[in-house]
């Protein structure tokens, strides 16, 4: 067990429904020394609600590069927006390890084409496919934040219909997780991580329930920054049953580069 | 195509036990269940909780069960029945615990006569403060009586809030700060203990409400675990009324006392946060060994 800690689940850049307190990369790469993590997959938190999501891109690169040993780039791609495959071709350039994309902002489900497009073109290309379930609770979001949370059937569609995907997702509990791993077959499980950001701990442990269940060859680590505390998944982690710890998780990066 | 094998798994560092830290550590916003509540795990889940605050050093669990947990009547709206049942069971585990747990009387405000006789029941079985949920607004008249009940026996009451109340949502009547705020100003003498700072993503005139309200607490459980909220929570109400609990996420109160060192909170104001305000704003039964929690070593000495 000897693969780099990451964190798949940080951005930089400010949310459009409340200040977020320095969104930062020279924060978010000081964050994770302090945590005693090797490196963070980071994407440009304002290009989730950006119609064209590229100048948002550029300036994830731009700002990330000075901390290219800690902070790699996940850019986003709106599924469908022409050129798309463009800015997939310069995130291949860049060297991200996956890119983001966000369904239910551009109103797709997994079977629409243009993200089956997009799921094969990130497997073909050895990148992964993030996709963020939420940000916020539903009970606390802005009036204005209405495109609601990614349906799990997105997710059970698209691992389905795109074969050589790798699949991220970010935010989901316990309950979505278990809906889309056991609606798979085997191959398609094994297509899908998921972060334990969102995922309860004690007295619920629905954290040490799917470990036990999935395995942590299907959960990786990844904490929200800069919209949540980053210091909530390690504390699930350490909280674990006896029998569970050390906690065991997926090395994200070995899983992004399965050849497709 | 099938892929290659699962990827290679990494192995997680942790800390030591205990993992909040060294010193006292109350907890003022547990749960736990009864055989009643149609969950067969139960059991289990009240051993979950006692194991999680070994391990993370809690010394006292104080600690509601509301009423049925929703397989009898809704879980914000229990019945009058449920009620006495769930506050039975919750003195039952106080007895059998001993120091380690201290019980809440849960109350439905909107039957009256059985919520003050509840509350008198509760204080002759060693009830420490009232539990409040969303089963009416809490700037609403109906509450007046508990309240006054509260002030008369010196006991807290711990309010769910969650959320900036513009509308109504389902399954509850929920309060934010500014109902909150209005029980507080007719009741100037009631210690109100708001409940996960407001909740989390739409909370955040909680703070400037809270300013205004001198005996109101902001209590730091719930899952919500913004960044930026317990700093701006220190800067609204000061250390002094802040108060840590943990409510059924556990780990995200955890990762609260952890963000609250990376603040660098003084030791003595990390102290009240911990314990220390909650011996100070709950009835002098409740922990009576308060003083030998003063003597302990603090997080800061112990490092």
């Amino acid at each position: 067990m000897s693969g780099r800690r990451i964190d798949v689940h940080t951005a930089i850049g400010g949310f459009p429904f409340r200040h977020v307190p320095h969104p930062d990369p020279e924060i978010l790469a000081r964050v994770v020394r302090r945590e005693g993590l090797d490196a963070a997959w980071t994407a440009h938190l304002p290009s989730a609600f950006w119609r064209d999501p590229s100048p948002g891109n550029a300036e994830l690169y731009e700002r990330l590069a000075p901390h290219a040993d800690v902070l790699r780039p996940v850019p986003t791609i709106a599924p469908g927006w022409p050129g798309w495959e463009r800015e997939l071709d310069r995130a291949l350039a860049q060297a991200a390890p996956a890119v983001r994309a966000y369904p239910q902002h551009v109103g797709v489900g997994g079977e629409h084409p243009s993200l089956v497009a997009l799921a094969d073109a990130c497997g073909g290309a050895g990148m992964a496919l993030v996709l963020p379930v939420r940000f916020e609770d539903l009970r606390q979001r802005s009036r204005l934040d209405v495109a609601g949370d990614l349906p799990a059937a997105t997710v059970r569609e698209l691992a389905r219909r795109a074969h050589r995907v790798r699949l991220i997702v970010l935010g989901a509990g316990r309950e979505w997780i278990e809906e889309v791993h056991w609606g798979l077959t085997p191959d398609e499980q094994r297509r899908v991580l998921y972060d334990i950001s969102w995922i309860w701990g004690p007295p619920e442990d629905h954290l040490a329930h799917l470990l036990r269940t999935l395995g942590g060859a299907r959960l990786c680590f990844g904490t929200g920054w800069p919209l949540r505390l980053t210091q909530s998944p390690t504390a699930n982690l350490a909280m674990l049953p006896d029998e569970l710890r050390p906690a065991a998780l997926a090395d994200v990066e070995a899983f992004a580069r399965a050849p497709g | 195509m099938p892929m290659p094998d699962d990827a290679p798994l990494i192995a997680w560092p942790e800390r030591p036990p205990p993992m909040a830290g060294a010193g006292p550590l109350i907890d003022v916003h547990g749960h736990f269940y009864h055989a009643e509540c149609g969950r067969s795990d139960w059991a289990a889940r009240n051993e979950a909780r006692l194991r999680a605050g070994a391990r993370m050093g809690i010394t006292c669990h104080v600690a509601s069960i509301l009423g049925s947990w929703g397989y009898r009547s809704p879980v914000y709206f229990p019945s009058p029945a449920d009620v006495t049942l769930g506050n039975t069971a919750m003195y039952r585990l106080v007895e059998e615990q001993g120091n380690r747990v201290r019980a809440y009387t849960v109350v439905n405000p909107n039957h009256t006569a059985h919520a003050l006789a509840e509350l008198q029941r509760g204080v002759e079985s060693g009830t420490v403060g009232v539990k409040l949920l969303a089963s009416r607004r809490a700037d609403d008249r109906l509450l007046d009586p508990v309240a006054e009940f509260a002030v008369q026996h010196q006991l807290p009451m711990l309010h769910h809030a969650w959320q900036h109340r513009t509308r109504h949502w389902p399954s509850q009547d929920a309060s934010d700060a500014v109902d909150l705020a209005a029980l507080a100003h007719r009741h100037p003498r009631l210690t109100i203990l708001l409940a996960h700072i407001g909740g989390g993503g739409d909370y955040q005139h909680t703070f400037e409400v809270a300013r205004d309200a001198p005996h109101l607490l902001l209590e730091l459980s719930g899952s919500g675990t913004d960044r930026g909220m317990l700093d701006r929570a220190l800067e609204a109400v000061g250390a002094h009324r802040l108060i840590w609990g943990s409510d059924v996420t556990m780990e995200t109160g955890l990762a609260k006392l952890h963000a609250l060192d990376v603040i660098g909170l003084p030791p003595d104001e990390l102290a009240a946060v911990r314990w220390g305000n909650a011996v100070r704003v709950f009835p002098p039964h409740a922990f009576p060994d308060a003083a030998s929690l003063a003597a302990a070593p603090t997080r800061e000495a112990s490092r």
